[in-house]
């Protein structure tokens, strides 16, 4: 009686344990998982106005500004369908270049993208797989209003 | 012709390979000496043949063969020999024939050193590596063939040069260390699928198969500190554990590697948890193979790759299904005929082993459905997600600090009805000592705590160390024998102990800022300054560059110079940031050079990070423990001893 009363406690506490495992998992999931959206997305109000989220796209041609002396940089992040201005304080990867993808971390104030993190990736040819999946269905050059209308995002 | 020298070789270790796995297999079955009498010189051949076929990948290397496809993606004629060796497992391909390689040395020890095991275990276990082998072999050669040549006309003058981040010894040693601890426990699975096959799995079984687990599991212990290492000082801007998938990959076995170990030992002390211990082998091997294809097919690294190149995709598939859906159907056919005795007190050692094992394949769980969830979106269709370092930094201390302070207390446990109470002095006392030391640490030397972590994860680090010594130094004081298993065992747990204090002190007193400097200008950091004096042009053999000089002060007094650097790759164009890092016995002083800002100034990122360096020195006494631990005496006895365990501690400080 003794054991089986011993096991029953053991087994409680085993089912108590992993539940609760589970809830804080699940909890900690919601809170830390990061979700994608792309330049079109977030014209279409798609993504959320207080979380962090990861944008990605391809870095615009003449669009990366630094303000000499400073770690300020501003650039514009594109899909070829719509832009979204980003801007970031700190170390850019090494990877980081004009006409290149791009994902970074943070979240929008005021219709801009102000990052706290920009993915740094060790391939010279790697292509972020979520940007490469959002510029699949785009077009390849900017001002190709057709290939966007046929979205029907633009 | 060496090189297809080597690809013959290769041909004829696969040839081998299917002898080894099928005479090793089928004859104890047939009971036939002949057919047994193969397996031995077949493993040998083997050995020699993939032997032969690296030897001729690297003498293609060596002599800049750019005909050979592999050797022009991966060389440059600007390249030092010293990485033109060890750019042989700088990607897919040859990292394959590395694996094979190390599987091929593992299973030779094996044939060497299992002389005194029955005929029948050994031929099987064997056999069992021999499939392994076949499929790593087929795989090599079928997709992803090494000594493939360039059609004449594409033969490059130059080879397209090392990836420039694979260009640093650290990471030189850290694919085969890892490979070491992987394939490891493709031994430990090879003894599971041996004793299943056998029908018969008792302690002798476990005490054969321990030593060979330990060992996998030391040499992975150090590959993963290798790998975080490297990530520190050469992807340039500080931290040692991202919880980057790849890392991830590599952890998983070494958390199930941890439970087996600890499993085993309950089974070969006590007869315990068979069928939990194969699954476990089974599991951690498992594990290896997914990390390894995971990292290697580039499924992780670009979820598009998998379908892109479709055959190797499905060998993969195929091949993992094949060896982790054979074993598992085996266990679910042999399992329930093991029988383990029951009865033990829930304060006893096995129920500290059992709490062990839950939270060590909790964690494992949890880090598999972190480091999974992206895939399984995308699989599914679902919106793109990604479970950064946040998730895992919350959920892992879920599962360490508990099994932290068991460890500390079920040091003190003994087998069967022993109950901890017995123990309550030892443990009180040193809970007392460890939260004195670790308050007086946290307060005396960094002014408090900053985050809840720190002084919790001192105090229990401090418990496991103090706890770990309390039997060694007991045993000396009567001098009584310490063999080197309990040795082994002390070192490690302390270094677990290590570990938990050093990253406790890293996560909580790091200090970290990115800034713009002209030359001439400090940054100050608490009671540290960094102070840049300049910059200059470098050249090296096969990038050019600029170094910068990084004073640090230390209340107005200069210590260290750093000397962070920024290369540019010739080959690939590619630009890599090496980090200017001063190692003192107390901390890392950490400075990466970023970008020209203009204006005269450069971006720096300048770090303090306090006993840094004493997370590798854990990882390092960990498989310092466990090679002590494997060398011990008992496994070395050529005379297999009785099956029942004669030699049960009565105390409760012995092992």
């Amino acid at each position: 009686m003794m054991a089986r009363h011993k096991r029953m406690v053991m087994v409680a506490a085993i089912v108590v344990g992993v539940s609760l495992a589970a809830f804080l998992g699940t909890k900690a999931y919601q809170g830390n998982v990061m979700f994608f959206f792309d330049p079109s997305q977030i014209a279409a109000g798609e993504a959320p106005p207080d979380k962090r989220f990861r944008l990605g796209g391809m870095v615009e041609k003449g669009s990366v500004h630094k303000t000499a002396g400073t770690l300020d940089i501003d650039f514009v992040v594109t899909d070829f369908c719509h832009t979204v201005p980003v801007s970031y304080s700190g170390i850019l990867p090494d990877l980081f270049r004009e006409g290149q993808g791009v994902v970074a971390h943070g979240r929008l104030q005021n219709g801009k993208f102000v990052a706290d993190e920009i993915l740094a990736k060790h391939d010279e040819k790697y292509m972020p797989p979520e940007v490469a999946k959002s510029m699949k269905d785009k077009p390849t050059a900017a001002g190709n209003a057709e290939a966007c209308a046929k979205l029907g995002k633009a | 012709m060496i090189p297809e020298l080597g690809h013959f070789a290769l041909i004829l270790a696969l040839i081998l390979s299917a002898l080894q796995t099928v005479f090793g297999l089928v004859g104890p079955t047939r009971d036939d000496p002949r057919w047994l009498g193969v397996v031995r010189p077949a493993v040998a051949g083997q050995f020699v043949l993939v032997s032969t076929s690296i030897g001729a990948l690297v003498y293609a290397f060596v002599n800049f063969d750019f005909s050979i496809m592999y050797v022009a993606a991966n060389s440059n004629s600007a390249l030092p020999t010293f990485y033109r060796v060890t750019a042989l497992w700088g990607a897919h391909e040859g990292s394959l024939l590395l694996w094979a390689w190390i599987l091929s040395a593992w299973t030779l020890a094996v044939a060497i050193f299992s002389r005194h095991l029955p005929q029948s275990i050994a031929s099987r276990v064997m056999g069992v590596l021999g499939f392994v082998s076949f499929g790593f072999l087929l795989f090599t050669l079928m997709t992803s063939n090494p000594f493939e040549r360039l059609p004449l006309e594409q033969i490059p003058a130059d080879g397209r040069d090392l990836n420039p981040v694979l260009q640093d010894p650290a990471l030189a040693i850290h694919p085969p260390l890892l490979y070491m601890g992987y394939v490891g426990f493709a031994v430990a699975f090879a003894f599971a699928c041996a004793a299943m096959l056998e029908g018969k799995l008792d302690q002798v079984w476990a005490r054969w198969t321990r030593p060979w687990t330990t060992f996998a599991w030391g040499f992975l212990s150090i590959g993963i500190a290798l790998g975080s290492w490297w990530a520190y000082y050469e992807l340039g801007w500080g931290g040692y554990w991202f919880w980057d998938p790849v890392e991830n990959a590599s952890f998983m076995p070494w958390l199930v590697g941890t439970a087996l170990i600890h499993s085993l030992a309950a089974t070969e002390k006590r007869g315990l948890f068979k069928s939990w211990t194969l699954l476990l082998a089974i599991l951690a091997f498992s594990l290896s193979l997914l990390g390894t294809f995971l990292v290697r097919s580039g499924v992780l690294t670009s979820v598009h790759s998998f379908a892109a190149d479709p055959t190797r995709g499905m060998f993969i598939l195929g091949f993992l299904v094949i060896v982790v859906g054979g074993a598992l159907s085996l266990y679910a056919w042999r399992a329930p005929l093991l029988k383990s005795p029951s009865g033990f007190d829930w304060t006893a050692r096995e129920s500290f082993l059992l709490y062990n094992n839950i939270l060590l394949v909790s964690a494992a769980i949890m880090v598999f459905i972190g480091t999974m969830a992206p895939l399984i979106a995308d699989a599914i269709g679902a919106a793109p997600v990604s479970v950064g370092a946040p998730f895992f930094d919350l959920m892992f201390p879920l599962f360490m600090l508990p099994l932290c302070v068991l460890v500390s207390i079920g040091i003190h446990s003994a087998w069967k009805r022993g109950k901890i109470s017995a123990s309550k002095r030892r443990i009180l006392v040193g809970l007392a000592v460890a939260t004195g030391l670790g308050l007086l640490f946290v307060f005396a030397a960094y002014g408090g705590p900053s985050k809840w972590l720190t002084p919790i994860g001192t105090v229990v680090g401090i418990w496991i160390i103090v706890s770990s010594l309390f039997d060694p130094v007991d045993r000396l004081r009567r001098k009584l024998t310490l063999p080197r298993a309990i040795v082994g065992m002390t070192i490690a747990h302390m270094g677990l102990g290590v570990g938990l204090i050093a990253i406790s002190t890293v996560e909580s007193y790091t200090v970290e800022r990115d800034v713009a400097l002209a030359p001439g200008e400090t940054v100050a950091l608490g009671r540290y300054a960094y102070r840049f004096d300049g910059i200059t042009e470098i050249e090296g053999p096969n990038y050019a560059g600029v170094r910068a000089e990084v004073t640090v002060l230390r209340d107005g007094r200069p210590i260290e110079v750093l000397h962070p650097e920024k290369r540019r790759y010739w080959v690939q164009n590619s630009v890599q940031t090496e980090a200017g890092i001063a190692s003192r016995w107390n901390m890392d002083l950490f400075a990466a050079l970023g970008d020209d800002l203009g204006a005269g100034r450069w971006s720096f990122r300048a770090q303090l990070r306090p006993l840094l360096d004493y997370i590798w020195l854990a990882a390092g006494m960990m498989a310092l423990g466990g090679g002590l631990a494997a060398t011990d005496r008992r496994y070395r006895s050529p005379a297999p001893a009785a099956t029942q365990e004669t030699s049960a501690p009565l105390t409760p400080e012995a092992a």
